[in-house]
């Protein structure tokens, strides 16, 4: 397949510029590129989702016109997109049934789902329901769909960014396998150790444009990064002499059922996070993250008041605008929809989170100067860019958004702070500038609990590490000797359930 | 070739403002069409319905007191429906308010009692309305009771229990048996405001409630709250906001306001309670809030529009002879319009298919 001079405009903004593409047989493709280089759009055109504005694409050396997705399939281009489409009340083989032509019976088509999965070496139940399975597991179902169909060129966007480590590998097994039966594949990634590991050839794209095309073994990962980003990337430094003070956030054998039927029943989980640390949870989403995240922030209130001990006081039975002002603050992984309105401004975001604990509310008036001052204050910290002053949150590019969202927090100067999946779908630029300023916030006394499923980011900026699985929470690791298998074989479900040493349960016992 | 909505990157601030316009020229064509067939001459029904009241004075004091218990109502809605809370029986709150407001016109019919009885009339009014609103909230904050179904069917509960009193208890005993309460004292009247017109002192009360509508949406945490819910539920969580409370607080305000509407309608123009209070003002408030893109001064003006379109009617009847309900039939016309134009703020139409290329060379 070959891409030549594709060029998407939307009104003014050219999403991608003139891009040159060549995919060969038995060959990985990386395409690296920071959030908003371009990446998405340009595998959507590949894939027939949207019409190109200038440019065309070739399909062994004949000129193609894709109309849809159906054509692309067709032709035998397959896609493996970064969020499932699965029905989570429906069977394995129902929902592989559903993304296939209707030309074979049920059955003969779940034998050639378990056939498939068998031959790849991707184990799955086609009986079994989606809501049951692992995050790896529903990837592979996307997966064996997408072989089902006998793809000479595969599109997979950030596979691994939902694995653990271990789940990783797996995937990479099976690549370089359908690499060797001679079929293409595009590999959408922003991991450079990943990419350099497995990928024969990458093309890098910054704001549209094609920056070059290079063999990723012969790079450095800094190499990769200047090219991805223009510019080198700031280290995150550690503040050094920073001091642990007191527990300030502790939570205590909080069981909790979950109030959606697929949700995760919290068991019995024990953590407190000392003041001056960055304590991290890793875990594969969907383990009980979410519901730890809203029993902490309060939009789930806990069975008892001393499951969450804010500061020395019970807090468990207190609502979110309470333990705000308490000092606590918090950053849901959502981030248009629960961290932000989408189509209000930025100011009425900023009211969001401040309107309870930041004085911007007097009598009931919303005092519209002091929640721009809190735009402004931000922009100018953590350098959102935008384009104007005061745009809806929906316009701003993911990284940028989610400066803004760290920051109209973080200068509220919190005593703790909660944040879930701090980085997720950033930029390399604004996730280091984020992670710096968890860090210097920890430095300054507050306690901060990162819940994160990228290890690598944990590993930067956490002084202590538990693992999230099936509700229940590992007992801290020390980071700097916690290795990446070990935290690994923990997410996979190992030694999974240690109960809290006695010392640490009789430390977390509320006043 | 096929048409197709696409999402719009930013919302389009012009079509947000065009869009009521749109709808009303596609609503005067559609009305045009239905008149030539009627049998009768499309400009000169339309000249009778849209443009004859405007040059009558009595005309036009008749539009504002028809728009008076409009405004108000829509004003009531609009914080509903920002809030994506759905208040559909405003017409039973309003007749439930002059009922309740009317109880102390009748028991002081007669007597001497002092200037209080209008002032306790509309709190009492905004009282029962409220009360009768909070009905549907509270089945919906408890039960999860759809609130559209159960706050229409109050309407007809409202209906009939006001038509018992007027026919029963409350009926003027000198009223020669028409089912009427007597005609309420000048204490318990509201006064009009000028001389050969209807126009009444209602009318103010409902520009302060325009401009405290205002205030409340785009100044107060209030405000933000229905917005908010409205906009991001989620989120609204998040921040702390309880949508329990909103949806008893939403319904108690604008059950309030057609509450204290039906009071002043009875009190004022109409002097006294009678069954046929209400040409469907609470139903024809629903379409004011949305062509008034459920802004208050939007709402303001639709209301004196929608009030145009009854008077219009009424004048149409008379002078070419077509039935009242078209007045009906012009205002859903308007309202499915209106929800029409609506979806372009946030959407463009494409053309995709064979006219691929034209609509790309657009965009």
């Amino acid at each position: 397949m070959r891409a030549i001079g594709i060029t998407k405009r939307y009104g003014s903004f050219l999403a991608n510029d003139g891009i040159d593409l060549d995919l060969y047989p038995a060959e990985i493709h990386a395409l690296l590129g920071e959030n908003g280089a371009g990446k998405s759009t340009l595998v959507k055109v590949m894939y027939g989702l949207i019409q190109p504005s200038a440019g065309e694409l070739q399909w062994m050396g004949q000129k193609l016109v894709l109309t849809g997705p159906s054509e692309a399939r067709a032709l035998g281009i397959g896609m493996v997109f970064q969020h499932f489409s699965l029905f989570e009340n429906l069977t394995v083989a129902e929902n592989v049934a559903l993304g296939l032509a209707p030309t074979e019976s049920f059955t003969a088509m779940s034998e050639r789902l378990e056939e498939t999965a068998r031959v790849y070496g991707l184990p799955l139940d086609p009986k079994r329901e989606v809501w049951r399975l692992s995050v790896g597991e529903r990837q592979r179902i996307e997966i064996v769909r997408m072989l089902m169909q006998n793809p000479k060129l595969l599109i997979l966007d950030e596979p691994t960014a939902v694995l653990t480590p271990q789940e990783a590998d797996q995937l990479f097994v099976v690549l370089d396998r359908l690499k060797s039966e001679g079929r293409a594949i595009l590999y959408i990634s922003h991991k450079l150790d990943e990419v350099k590991r497995l990928c024969d050839t990458a093309t890098i794209l910054r704001g549209g444009k094609k920056i070059s095309t290079c063999d990723p073994r012969r790079e450095t990962a800094a190499s990769l990064a200047r090219m991805m980003v223009g510019a080198e990337i700031g280290e995150v430094k550690a503040a050094s002499g920073r001091g642990v003070s007191v527990p300030r956030l502790v939570i205590h054998q909080l069981s909790l059922q979950p109030d959606d039927p697929h949700g995760t029943h919290l068991d019995q989980v024990s953590l407190e996070v000392r003041g001056g640390e960055v304590v991290g949870i890793a875990g594969v989403s969907g383990n009980g993250q979410d519901e730890l995240f809203a029993a902490l922030s309060g939009e789930r209130l806990s069975p008892s008041g001393g499951a969450i001990v804010i500061d020395g006081l019970a807090a468990g039975l207190l609502g979110v605008n309470e333990r705000r002002r308490m000092g606590a603050a918090f950053v849901p992984e959502e981030r248009l929809g629960h961290g932000t309105a989408p189509r209000m401004k930025l100011s009425e975001n900023a009211l969001l989170t401040g309107h309870a604990a930041s004085g911007m509310v007097k009598h009931g008036f919303v005092n519209r100067p002091a929640t721009l001052a809190t735009v402004d204050r931000t922009t100018e910290t953590f350098d959102v860019r935008k384009a104007k002053r005061d745009p809806e949150a929906l316009s701003l590019s993911g990284g940028n958004l989610q400066k803004f969202i760290v920051g109209r927090e973080i200068l509220r100067e919190p005593g703790v702070l909660v944040v879930s999946q701090p980085t997720w779908g950033v930029d390399a630029g604004a996730a280091a500038t984020i992670r710096q300023a968890l860090i210097d916030l920890a430095a300054r006394g507050a306690a901060v609990l990162v819940v994160s499923q990228d290890l690598d980011e944990l590993a930067e900026i956490a002084d202590r590490i538990a693992v999230m699985f099936h509700g229940r929470l590992s007992s801290p690791l020390d980071a700097a000797d916690v290795t990446r298998e070990k935290l690994g074989l923990l997410m996979g479900g190992a030694k999974a359930g240690e109960a809290p040493s006695a010392e640490e349960a009789s430390h977390a016992v509320g006043p | 070739m096929q048409l197709a909505l696409e999402r719009r990157a930013e919302r389009s601030t012009v079509i947000a403002i065009a869009s009521p316009l749109i709808a009303i020229a596609l609503t005067l064509v559609t009305i045009a069409v239905l008149f030539a067939i009627l049998g009768k001459n499309p400009i000169e029904a339309l000249d009778v319905y849209f443009l004859e009241p405007l040059l009558d004075p009595y005309s036009l004091g008749e539009i504002v007191v028809k728009a008076t218990p409009l405004v108000m109502i829509a004003i009531g809605l609009s914080l509903c429906y920002i809030a994506n809370i759905w208040n559909i029986g405003a017409e039973g709150q309003f007749l439930i308010g002059a009922v309740t407001g009317s109880w102390l016109a009748v028991r002081t019919n007669g007597t001497d009692a002092g200037h209080w009885v209008l002032p306790a009339m509309l709190v009492l009014g905004a009282l029962g309305g409220a009360l009768y609103a909070l009905i549907p909230a509270i089945c919906k904050v408890r039960f999860g009771a759809s609130e559209i179904l159960t706050s229409l069917m109050l309407v007809y509960v409202a209906n009939f229990g006001m038509d018992y009193l007027v026919r029963g208890p409350w009926r003027d005993p000198h009223g020669l048996n028409f089912p009427t309460t007597a005609e309420f004292d000048p204490v318990a009247t509201v006064p009009t405001l000028f001389e050969d017109s209807r126009v009444h002192a209602g009318s103010l009360v409902a520009l302060a409630v325009v401009m405290l509508a205002t205030v409340l949406l785009g100044r107060t945490i209030m405000g933000f709250e229905i917005r908010l819910v409205g906009a991001a539920p989620k989120a609204a969580r998040f921040s702390g906001f309880n949508a329990d409370r909103l949806v008893l607080f939403t319904f108690a305000v604008s059950g309030a306001l057609a509450g204290l509407a039906g009071i002043i309608e009875v009190a004022g123009p109409v002097g006294h309670l009678q069954p046929d209070i209400s040409p469907g003002y609470g139903f024809t408030a629903i379409i004011v809030a949305f062509l008034g893109r459920l802004n208050p001064i939007g709402i303001l003006i639709a209301g004196l529009f929608l009030a145009l379109t009854f008077i219009g009617g009424e004048n149409a009847e008379i002078a070419i002879k077509v039935p009242l309900d078209l007045t009906k039939v012009f205002q859903g016309i308007l309202l499915f319009y209106v929800l029409a134009c609506d979806s372009l703020i946030v959407y463009r139409i494409r053309l995709i298919g064979t006219f691929r290329k034209l609509a790309h060379a657009d965009v």
